[in-house]
């Protein structure tokens, strides 16, 4: 087909409401999501301009990055506590519906917002948080925005924007046993640093990806932005229908059908072209852990923190210098033989039921090292008390793990869940830049198995040993 | 909105590449409900050789490393920066989310080729009171000194928002009944 187009840009054509020769788009938004965090200043600004929310209906708030995780509804700190009362407030008097820390559906917002089936394929999804990406696993077209943008979108259900150049990242082949969606992206981000996919919306696509189920493939969208992607996305399938059938915000019956069928049509034409294109082997990748103190510094367990003297970019060498001071690390050292003190289970990339199963099936009937704390938190109430059904918090209790409330932890230190100064943490997060768990904290990312494996043996370990 | 045309200033560096909002601001800083004051947590982890801050306390120019602003979407990174007292960064590139909210609040970002960054970063180095003219107008970087000047490009509408320093959300109401007509046909 010539002309053909791409899912990202289909998506965003749809959604174009006009836009002026050379102009931006005034492009219409479908969902808008809202936290405690980058919502404050807009509604602020809603107040001063007297301007009301245009779609309450097409707007749903949570609060997840204030929120302690052992005992939620003590708020110890009064800015946090604040921080969260505005938003309880600013939902109430603007109308809009908030899954707070009365409602079951609480959660981090890129867990609890899938989980009521608000994310459709097809749809423009926006949120004031640069992982927002995480919802194009549905096939959506979904974005971080600032602060300014939420007040755009939140009194006019629009925001002002150029389209992004779509990107390819294919990924063939059959994921091997121990290796995860995170290991999946890390090697993605791995292969494309941390800048490739700036200027982009990345469709992902390839066997390996399209056997994915509908978490993993959150998992893999969810960290293009640490890929410096705008969005990442899939095109939705069976897979995609059947997560999202009897869900609250999806129509049931012969609309469900109806909905459906188009649906099926959101896909990348054969004769499209994208303006990059990067290609994986699937059936090489092995688990990853990172050493740096960025996302796309993942190597293998059995492989050696790297020694900047064979960087030959003067400014790379820099970094790495920089970030193996920070790190406290020296070069030629196995990944495997470096201890950790500290385990998180959680976040919006690794907090989801089938990723506390995959952890859950190495802990069971084993301990956490005795120098290891380890937490699990769920991303949401619902995986919580899912979890909890299938008996997953005794395992981890049993083990010597934390079992906590959801919430987003100590992937950011701005809550309770706090990580001492110059500890090491395995965490299956996103972010490993200085200082994101908390000051002088350094950061491995790695999947829920590795961080499994490795807080039953108190250092980085290759979780196949207990496969 | 603040309007931006032109400034003459000094210039602080930043040598580390890859700059995320993280470093810019710290998550522990963003428990406000206001985007006054942010000023104080710039770069708030880091120890001051880590920037030029000491030296040039007062300049409104931020020289920066590729990919300078990537992470983390937080707007209180550009409030931050601008409590500081900056109006313009430079640099070869910058994270997507942090670009479009530095124009949403008129501080302009400036992408120049990383050859012409790196000859920038020389001649901050070899003088550091160095002052350099911005001109959005003809989109111009000019070292005053020696007439050099690079030339940088810029989405024309979002010049013309700066230049006038008004805010885009005036713009998507002015067009509320195209909005209305859409949402007819969902
Ligand atoms: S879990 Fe971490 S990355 Fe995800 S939304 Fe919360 S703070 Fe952001």
């Amino acid at each position: 087909m010539k002309n053909g187009k791409t899912l990202a840009e289909k998506i965003w054509n749809n959604h174009v409401v006009f836009q002026e020769k050379l102009g931006p788009a005034i492009l219409y938004i479908d969902g808008h999501i809202l936290h405690e965090v980058t919502t404050p200043q807009a509604f602020a600004a809603l107040r001063e301009k007297r301007l009301k929310v245009r779609r309450p209906d097409k707007t749903i708030a949570t609060c997840d990055h204030n929120v302690p995780t052992d005992n939620q509804t003590l708020i110890k700190d009064p800015l946090s506590k604040l921080q969260v009362e505005t938003l309880v407030r600013n939902c109430r008097d603007f109308g809009i519906t908030l899954y707070g820390l009365d409602s079951p559906y609480q959660g981090i917002v890129h867990v609890m917002a899938p989980e009521l089936g608000f994310i459709q394929p097809g749809m423009t999804i926006v949120c004031g948080d640069s992982h927002t990406s995480t919802h194009g696993a549905f096939g959506a077209l979904a974005f971080g925005i600032g602060t300014t943008e939420v007040e755009q979108v939140l009194a006019t259900q629009c925001i002002l924007a150029k389209p992004m150049k779509s990107m390819e990242v294919n990924v063939e082949g059959i994921i091997s046993k121990g290796v995860t969606a995170k290991d999946v992206m890390l090697a993605v981000l791995a292969k494309i640093g941390i800048s490739g996919g700036t200027g982009f919306f990345i469709e992902y696509t390839g066997s390996l990806i399209r056997n994915l189920n509908i978490e993993q493939r959150m998992t893999i969208c969810n960290m293009s932005t640490e890929g410096g992607a705008r969005a990442g996305l899939i095109a939705p399938d069976k897979i995609t229908f059947d997560y999202l059938r009897n869900r609250k915000f999806v129509p049931n019956g012969k609309k469900f059908e109806e909905k459906v069928k188009e649906w099926k049509k959101l896909k990348t034409d054969k004769g499209a072209k994208y303006s990059k294109s990067v290609n994986l082997d699937g059936n090489k990748i092995e688990p990853l852990v990172t050493w740096g103190t960025d996302p796309a510094s993942g190597i293998k367990m059995n492989e050696m923190v790297p020694d900047p003297k064979n960087e030959r970019d003067e400014s790379r060498r820099k970094a790495k210098k920089r970030a193996l001071n920070y790190m406290q690390i020296k070069p030629g050292r196995k990944m495997e033989s470096l201890p950790i003190d500290y385990i998180l289970i959680g976040s919006c990339t690794n907090g989801r039921l089938s990723d506390l199963r995959d952890a859950a099936q190495i802990i069971k009937g084993r301990k956490v090292n005795s120098k290891v704390t380890a937490w699990v938190v769920p991303g949401s109430r619902r995986v919580k008390m899912l979890a909890e059904k299938e008996g997953l918090d005794r395992i981890f209790k049993e083990a010597g793990f934390e079992w906590r409330w959801s919430g987003c932890s100590a992937c950011i230190a701005m809550n309770n869940d706090k990580i001492p100064y110059g500890k090491y943490c395995l965490s299956t997060s996103n972010r490993n830049y200085e200082g994101r768990q908390g000051p002088g904290v350094r950061t491995f990312l790695a999947s829920p198995l590795t961080a499994a494996a490795s807080a039953i043996e108190g250092r980085i370990t290759d979780p196949r040993i207990y496969l | 909105m603040k309007a931006l045309a032109k400034i003459i200033s000094r210039v602080i560096v930043v040598e580390a590449e890859n700059v995320d909002t993280d470093q810019i601001i710290p998550a522990r800083f963003l428990k406000t409900t206001s985007k006054d004051s942010l000023g104080k947590y710039l770069f708030y982890n880091w120890k001051n050789k880590d920037t030029g801050i000491v030296q040039n306390k007062g300049a409104a120019i931020l020289l920066a490393r590729n990919n300078f602003g990537c992470g983390s979407s937080r707007e209180h990174a550009v409030w931050a920066l601008m409590d500081y007292g900056f109006r313009v960064i430079i640099s070869s590139g910058f994270g997507d989310i942090f670009y479009n909210n530095c124009l949403k609040n008129g501080l302009l970002c400036i992408k120049l080729k990383e050859s012409e960054i790196k000859e920038l970063f020389g001649i901050i180095k070899k003088n550091p009171n160095t002052f350099i003219k911005i001109n959005l107008e003809s989109q111009t970087v000019a070292i005053v000194d020696n007439k050099k000047i690079f030339y940088f490009e810029i989405d024309p509408f979002r010049k013309s928002y700066l230049i006038m320093g008004v805010d885009e959300l005036g713009y998507i109401l002015a067009h509320e009944d195209k909005i209305t007509a859409y949402e007819k046909n969902i």
